[in-house]
């Protein structure tokens, strides 16, 4: 048996959102100065030279890249050495709690969809737990912005509808965003799976390294012609037209039923702050 | 780049022309969701809304909270479509600008001709640039609503693209 201290846990997630809130990650500021590079249409490339000055400024001046500072998502993989005496969930929403407030960031959770009360510090998060071997815990920690994620669609098609059918679907998903979800994206797929593991795969996808492909071959093909495909509609940066709509896709994908074929499409917009953390169990 | 003074002479509003590049400086009232269910709440019930619509500015922003000593924190624009049915009651009294990003429905671009208004957008995720236009923000009404209360800013080259123009304009047409 192994443990993490409570403190800990705590101390690690506070870090990662005042981290992801300002410092931009050193892939995506790379990836998108790549894409200023390439880009020819003038407005679009005025648009992600603000983008690109933004992350610097924000850097620099510790200000948050962006006033949305996100519904907090954390994927906790957990090892099978560990014990845990204490809520590991209540521990995440304590440095969440701590890290918003600390931070100067936005309060975007209310308490109840209906009755949209403000909880005032930024919990719940969205918690995900997946067991793995070892003695770790690996957190992985983004504030998802509602932009992008009020954008992002879930459709069961049947399997008659084939590569095709999923293609269009997220393409129709890029365009009936449009400037909404703040392009350039990131673009999370999710193929298989039922209905809701579907969806975990496409947030899965976005959660993946920027410059990473898929293994599965069916998948990395996917990946590489909607890339193309995305980049062909024009949308361009926040909607005003260009190449540059995508910086990435990422298609993950799973078993099905033989009577489904789901596909969940979740955006991540420019904006797409993350941070990690690994901490090791000890013993007691 | 050209400049806008708010709040805007109809002279000046008239003139904005889709896909120009604007810089503004002036007064602007922050307002999203919430507020804007609560202001047209208020309208329908024939009472005084807190703040004036003619000539005035609505920037679709639910800011982070000021750091000491600082006006505001990151503030860039909220997506626009969201307030189209309220945007229908505000623009009937009298509001005829209107920032956010992204597009919005046809009801409200028929609204927004027939009312020879204009909408602005912002560039979405630059809210620490955002934050630097910002000289002074004063709470005017609903802090119970917190990030999304009702604050009037005063900024200095604030930047906007003139998304929908009076005259039928729509930069997001391809
Ligand atoms: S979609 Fe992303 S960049 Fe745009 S406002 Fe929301 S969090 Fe910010």
């Amino acid at each position: 048996m192994k443990y993490i201290e409570k403190n800990k846990v705590i101390g690690a997630v506070r870090e990662m959102v005042l981290d992801s809130a300002v410092n931009l990650e050193k892939t995506v500021c790379d990836y998108l100065k790549a894409a200023f590079r390439t880009e020819t249409e003038p407005l679009a490339k005025n648009v992600l030279d603000q983008i690109i000055e933004n992350q610097d400024l924000a850097r620099k001046e510790q200000i948050p890249l962006c006033q949305d500072t996100g519904i907090a998502v954390c994927f906790a993989e957990v090892g099978n050495q560990l014990h845990f005496d204490y809520d590991l969930e209540a521990a995440i929403n304590e440095g969440v709690r701590q890290g918003y407030k600390e931070g100067y960031l936005r309060k975007s959770i209310v308490g109840h969809p209906l009755i949209r009360i403000n909880t005032l510090d930024n919990t719940p998060a969205i918690f995900h737990l997946k067991l793995i071997a070892g003695d770790e815990l690996r957190l992985h920690f983004a504030p998802k912005g509602g932009g992008s994620e009020n954008m992002s669609r879930l459709a069961m098609l049947t399997p008659g509808d084939g590569k095709e059918g999923v293609k269009r679907f997220v393409r129709e998903t890029i365009v009936l965003g449009g400037g909404k979800p703040c392009p350039p994206l990131i673009v999370g797929v999710g193929i298989g799976g039922n209905f809701e593991k579907c969806a975990l795969l496409a947030k899965e996808a976005i959660f993946r390294p920027l410059g990473d492909e898929a293994e599965n071959p069916e998948d990395l093909a996917l990946e590489r012609e909607l890339f193309q495909e995305i980049n062909a509609l024009g949308v361009g940066p926040m909607g005003l037209g260009g190449k540059t709509t995508c910086l990435a896709v990422k298609v993950n994908s799973f078993a099905c039923h033989i009577a489904s074929l789901p596909v969940a499409v979740n955006l991540q917009c420019h904006s797409a702050r993350k941070a990690h953390a690994v901490l090791r169990g000890e013993d007691r | 780049m050209k400049r806008l003074l708010a709040p805007v002479s109809e002279t000046d509003r008239l003139a904005l022309r889709v896909g120009e590049e604007i810089l503004i400086s002036g007064i602007l009232y922050t307002g999203r969701d919430q507020a804007h269910r609560l202001l047209v709440e208020m309208i329908q019930k024939h009472q005084q809304p807190p703040i004036p619509f003619a000539g005035q500015i609505i920037y679709y922003v639910g800011p982070t909270p000021a750091k000491p000593h600082q006006p505001i924190g990151a503030c860039g624009p909220t997506s626009g479509y969201r307030m189209d049915p309220f945007s229908l009651v505000l623009m009937e009294k009298g509001l005829k600008i209107m920032i956010g990003k992204g597009e919005r429905s046809d009801a409200f671009k028929t609204e927004l001709m027939r009312q020879q208004a204009v909408y602005l957008i912002g560039i979405g995720g630059i809210g620490a640039l955002m934050a630097k236009t910002v000289k002074k923000a004063s709470l005017i009404a609903f802090p119970e609503l917190e990030s999304e209360a009702i604050f009037k800013l005063e900024v200095e080259d604030f930047p906007a693209i003139v998304a929908y123009d009076a005259a039928g304009g729509d930069i997001f047409k391809r």
